[in-house]
């Protein structure tokens, strides 16, 4: 009896230690530290720029946010241009982007015959992959004479000498210019926000929009009413991750606004935003000073465009995540 | 009645707009998106030929192809899969597994997310400063780490999800047959989740291989072939940015031909990895 009984306890405390559990920690440990690798690398992002910006805060105060000379040659430098710029742009574009978004998603969510729904649906998720630079190209080579011929030069012929006209669509007819790059940001962005539109479309109960249908709603009201206040928090973050994109959106933009410094005179005058700025200042920068307000200005563009995005998960975090 | 009647016909002309109008923008929509898969197929298949792929960047007015930065560009996202699948997947499963509701979890969940739309631009500058400054030099090495902190996000992000998808039964029978939880983890959750974590690494890998922004300050560009991790290194999304600005047509026809090439990739794993998921579903 006694014997069974220790065997039965060595046999036990053997088998309460299996292979490899020392290593339970070491691969806690890992994962641990792989997740606080990613916050990190986010702080590291942060720390980084003040860093590399110093230097441009410390000499120009904070006149670096209120001035717009951008001149290399007398090492003067103020950000107001780029930023005012990439706000326009940004703002621009979603507010071309977000009516024609909205209507896409509509559209496929409740007038679409269901034999092409799948085919379109598929095709506006896949177009959200295509990589920026394709949208910057065709903006420069097909959107922009495109625009000059069709709109820039009727307009400018057609404004009387002297009007707020003929002051706002002044500059030279090449296509290029603010205006050009919101439409070209506001194409970027349109299938990505028509996505996630949709996609929140259809987390709506089909009771709750069968029941409005019901009631005698039409489909307009079905969707104003009920169906868009339904995930009213959910659209409200896609549109912020969508002005997220375009705030951040390097080469679509770098390639048709142009890359004048200074704040845009007209609706075609050319402009710069902060990372078409950096994008192609940084890697030609004349001097330290140089790099350090290009820093600076990727330092505010963090500050905006992380407010954004923070705001836009705090308003997703209890939707489904996109 | 008559003012019901009335109202009635006002609800519907208003529909009627809406209707219209919703018509009318997603004509709009898939027209000005048709015609940039247009222009990329009727530009680039003129200047795809074999010498794309054999020969290295041309000097303006010679012939050459693009041979450097393909193989450069698959180097940089093999490099940045290779770091992201690891920190990825071990994020993404402490999250799931350890972390629970705790505040660092959600934290690191929040930031995770905010990671992963932050400006690409930005990353490549945090990589400057972080790896191309002090080591004096652009070098491939940097452009992959650049774009592994931009597929990171990504794949802790599906990794998480889809264990959080896998029925706590798994866990407890696995621990029941006295296994660690770790080896749990590692021979049950991951196969089982295997599928789903594999989807997010092509979509991972579909958008960091057409990201301009972050490797022009890493990576560089390199007119050569080169094999070599430590030196400046081409890649096609700057060699696009170069050519396109150029104005050689002999180049222009060069960066045509290298978007439609990233394009067709990026269209194509993007393809794979939905199918990948449809299949899950199904099983």
């Amino acid at each position: 009896m006694t014997q069974i009984a220790t065997l039965d306890a060595r046999t036990v405390r053997r088998r309460s230690s299996p292979r490899g559990a020392s290593f339970e920690g070491v691969f806690e440990g890992l994962c641990f530290a792989a997740a606080t690798a990613l916050l990190a690398s986010l702080g590291g992002v942060l720390v980084a720029l003040v860093i590399g910006g110093w230097p441009a805060f410390a000499r120009f105060g904070i006149g670096f946010l209120f001035t717009s000379t951008w001149d290399p040659v007398r090492d003067i430098y103020g950000a107001a241009g780029p930023i005012v710029g990439t706000l326009i742009t940004s703002v621009v574009a979603l507010a071309l982007s977000l009516p024609i978004a909205g209507g896409v998603a509509f559209f496929l969510v409740e007038l679409c015959p269901p034999i092409l729904r799948r085919p379109i649906g598929t095709a506006v998720e896949l177009l959200a992959g295509i990589p920026s630079i394709v949208y910057g190209m065709w903006g420069l080579f097909v959107f922009a004479p495109f625009f000059a011929q069709h709109v820039q030069i009727p307009l400018m012929t057609a404004a009387p000498s002297g009007s707020l006209m003929e002051t706002l669509v002044q500059g030279v007819p090449n296509g290029s210019g603010i205006l050009s790059a919101s439409i070209i940001l506001a194409i970027m962005i349109l299938p990505f926000m028509a996505a996630t539109l949709r996609e929140l479309l259809m987390t709506v109960p089909p009771q709750v929009r069968e029941s409005a249908y019901g009631l005698g709603a039409t489909m307009g009201e079905v969707v104003m009413k009920v169906t868009l206040p339904y995930v009213r928090r959910g659209a409200i973050g896609a549109v912020m991750l969508g002005l997220g994109r375009a705030l951040g959106e390097t080469m679509a933009v770098t390639f048709i606004i142009g890359n004048a410094h200074g704040f845009p005179k007209g609706v075609f005058d050319s402009g710069s935003t902060i990372a078409s700025t950096i994008a192609n200042e940084f890697t030609e920068a004349t001097g330290p000073m140089h790099t350090a307000s290009l820093i600076a200005l990727g330092l505010v563009l963090f500050l905006i465009t992380f407010m954004v995005l923070a705001l836009a998960r705090l308003l997703l975090r209890n939707q489904a995540r996109l | 009645m008559a003012v019901s009647a009335a109202r009635i016909a006002t609800r519907r002309a208003s529909n009627a707009v809406f209707v219209a109008f919703c018509y009318l923008v997603t004509a709009v929509a898939l027209t000005a998106l048709a015609a940039i898969l247009w222009s990329l197929l009727s530009q680039g298949l003129g200047g795809i030929d074999l010498a794309v792929f054999t020969k290295s960047t041309p000097a303006p007015g010679s012939s050459g192809g693009l041979a450097n930065a393909i193989v450069g560009s698959i180097m940089l996202c093999l490099l940045g899969m290779a770091i992201a699948l690891i920190v990825g997947i071990l994020a993404g499963t402490w999250l799931a597994e350890y972390a629970g509701q705790s505040r660092y979890g959600s934290t690191v969940r929040f930031l995770n997310d905010v990671l992963l739309s932050a400006p690409s631009i930005l990353i490549g500058l945090f990589v400057y400063e972080l790896l191309v400054a002090p080591f004096g030099g652009f070098s491939g090495f940097a452009g992959g780490v650049a774009l592994a902190l931009l597929a990171a996000p990504v794949i802790t992000r599906t990794t998480e999800d889809v264990l959080k998808l896998q029925p706590t039964s798994l866990r407890e029978s696995g621990v029941a047959l006295g296994t660690p939880l770790w080896g749990v983890i590692r021979t049950v959750l991951w196969r089982s989740a295997g599928s789903g974590i594999l989807t997010g690494a092509l979509l991972a890998f579909a958008r960091i291989s057409g990201e301009t922004a972050p490797l022009l300050f890493t990576a560089l560009n390199n007119q050569f072939f080169s094999l070599d991790m430590r030196k400046p290194m081409a890649n096609l999304p700057v060699v696009i940015f170069q050519f396109a600005l150029s104005a050689y047509d002999d180049w222009r026809r060069l960066a045509w031909a290298g978007a439609l090439i990233i394009a067709a990739s990026v269209l194509a794993i993007t393809i794979v990895a939905r199918i990948l998921s449809q299949e899950q579903k199904r099983s």
